[in-house]
């Protein structure tokens, strides 16, 4: 079972990292860049402001990012048919999808985190601010993740379902953003331990989500 | 390869507010092979999604022993990938070796994206997964679809060596499929 596991989450991750065969694997990247660096042109150079506003700002960024690919995660392997041949091969759909989350993050979590350093200079942050938005970054992004294969999982073979997809995982990252973002105004850990416990919410609950989803959507 | 028996009792198959066929049993078990014949919807597919497990019966129950190996119309290759490397992660998962790619003519196929293979071609690949899984159980859901007369040869060869091995073989063809010993099932007899 394990080694079965391995296998499909090889598969996913290469279908997801960098130069992934799904196509547009750096666009999460480049899209979280291209907002951060549009931000100052939309609201002004003012240094206090970007400083006060920008941790937010790359948040926001974040969320959008993870929204991006989410037509991609599980959508084609239901109609390639390859769900039906892992059920037949009795690897379970909370399986696969635990693996899928895993190779979801990979791709865009630390991506991100490395490119919310090239954000903060741009926005002009200092460094306690940009120690709170990494930390925060790192327990809220596998909450995304999750988030995001979920909602994948549950529209996938709805017509118009990777508009539908981002319409649902905006309301349902709330949470994590106003927890992971609050962190920056309080200053505190707090907001960081409730965000990553929000995550932990959303990856207990995902693979039993979106594996009934699976299951359903197959019909 | 291991006994495998296929038991199907009281089969009802609904789709939507309609019921495609009720009262439908089956009982086979290895080396006996299995063709179900009727017109299109009046489902075939269905059953052997049903037999599959893939898709809840409408009443009756299915039990199989023996691992099940399935071939429909979608191959479940990665179309972006080249064939070798898609066929290259089913042998990983299955644990086998050969993937009978010469046998099925793909081995000058091996490097081309399987995005790029005709109908026909990518049946073949489905074969070969078929092979590299090493099922007992064979379910075929319009195993023909698109493949020329010489791969129609060859695939009910295949079958045939199949049940010499002791397999069992479902098929769910309008098309004729020559296999020694084969029974036929038409599924408009179930109907209502």
């Amino acid at each position: 079972m394990s080694a079965s596991l391995l296998q499909l989450l090889r598969r996913d991750l290469a279908m997801l990292l960098f130069g992934g065969r799904r196509g547009g694997t750096m666009l999460p990247l480049l899209f979280f860049l291209a907002v951060a660096m549009l931000f100052p042109f939309a609201v002004g150079p003012d240094p206090r402001l970007l400083a006060r506003t920008g941790g937010g700002v790359i948040w926001v960024a974040a969320l959008l990012a993870a929204i991006l690919p989410l037509d991609r995660l599980i959508e084609p392997d239901i109609e390639l048919g390859f769900f039906d041949q892992w059920a037949l091969r009795g690897i379970a759909e909370e399986w696969i999808v635990l693996m899928r989350v895993l190779a979801h993050w990979l791709s865009f979590g630390p991506p991100l985190m490395l490119a919310a350093i090239v954000s903060a200079a741009l926005l002009g942050l200092d460094g306690h601010t940009l120690k709170l938005v990494e930390l925060g970054l790192l327990a809220g992004t596998p909450g995304l993740a999750a988030l995001g294969v979920m909602v994948a999982a549950v529209t996938a073979g709805l017509r118009g379902g990777a508009a539908l997809a981002g319409l649902l995982v905006i309301p349902l990252a709330v949470p994590l953003l106003v927890f992971g973002a609050g962190s920056l105004a309080t200053g505190g850990e707090s907001g960081i331990a409730l965000t990553a416990a929000v995550s932990l919410v959303l990856l207990a609950i995902t693979p039993f989500a979106a594996g009934a989803a699976v299951r359903a959507a197959r019909g | 390869m291991q006994a495998c028996t296929l038991t199907a009792s009281d089969l009802a198959c609904r789709r939507g507010d309609r019921v495609l066929f009720k009262g439908l049993s089956l009982a086979l078990r290895g080396g006996e092979a299995c063709q179900i014949v009727g017109t299109n919807g009046i489902g075939k597919s269905s059953l052997i999604r049903i037999i599959a497990g893939l898709m809840p019966a409408f009443a009756g129950s299915v039990a199989t022993t023996g691992t099940i190996g399935l071939i429909d119309e979608r191959p479940a290759l990665d179309p972006q990938l080249p064939l070798g490397a898609a066929l290259a992660f089913w042998q990983r998962l299955d644990g086998s070796a050969d993937a009978a790619v010469e046998r099925l003519g793909l081995a000058n196929l091996l490097d081309v994206p399987v995005r790029y293979l005709s109908t026909g071609q990518k049946k073949r690949a489905a074969l070969a997964r078929l092979l590299g899984q090493n099922a007992s159980v064979w379910l075929l859901d319009e195993p023909l679809n698109g493949l020329d007369s010489d791969a129609v040869k060859l695939v009910e060869a295949l079958a045939g060596e199949h049940l010499a091995q002791g397999g069992i073989c479902l098929i769910a063809s309008h098309q004729p499929f020559a296999l020694d010993g084969m029974g036929q099932m038409a599924l408009a007899e179930y109907t209502l």
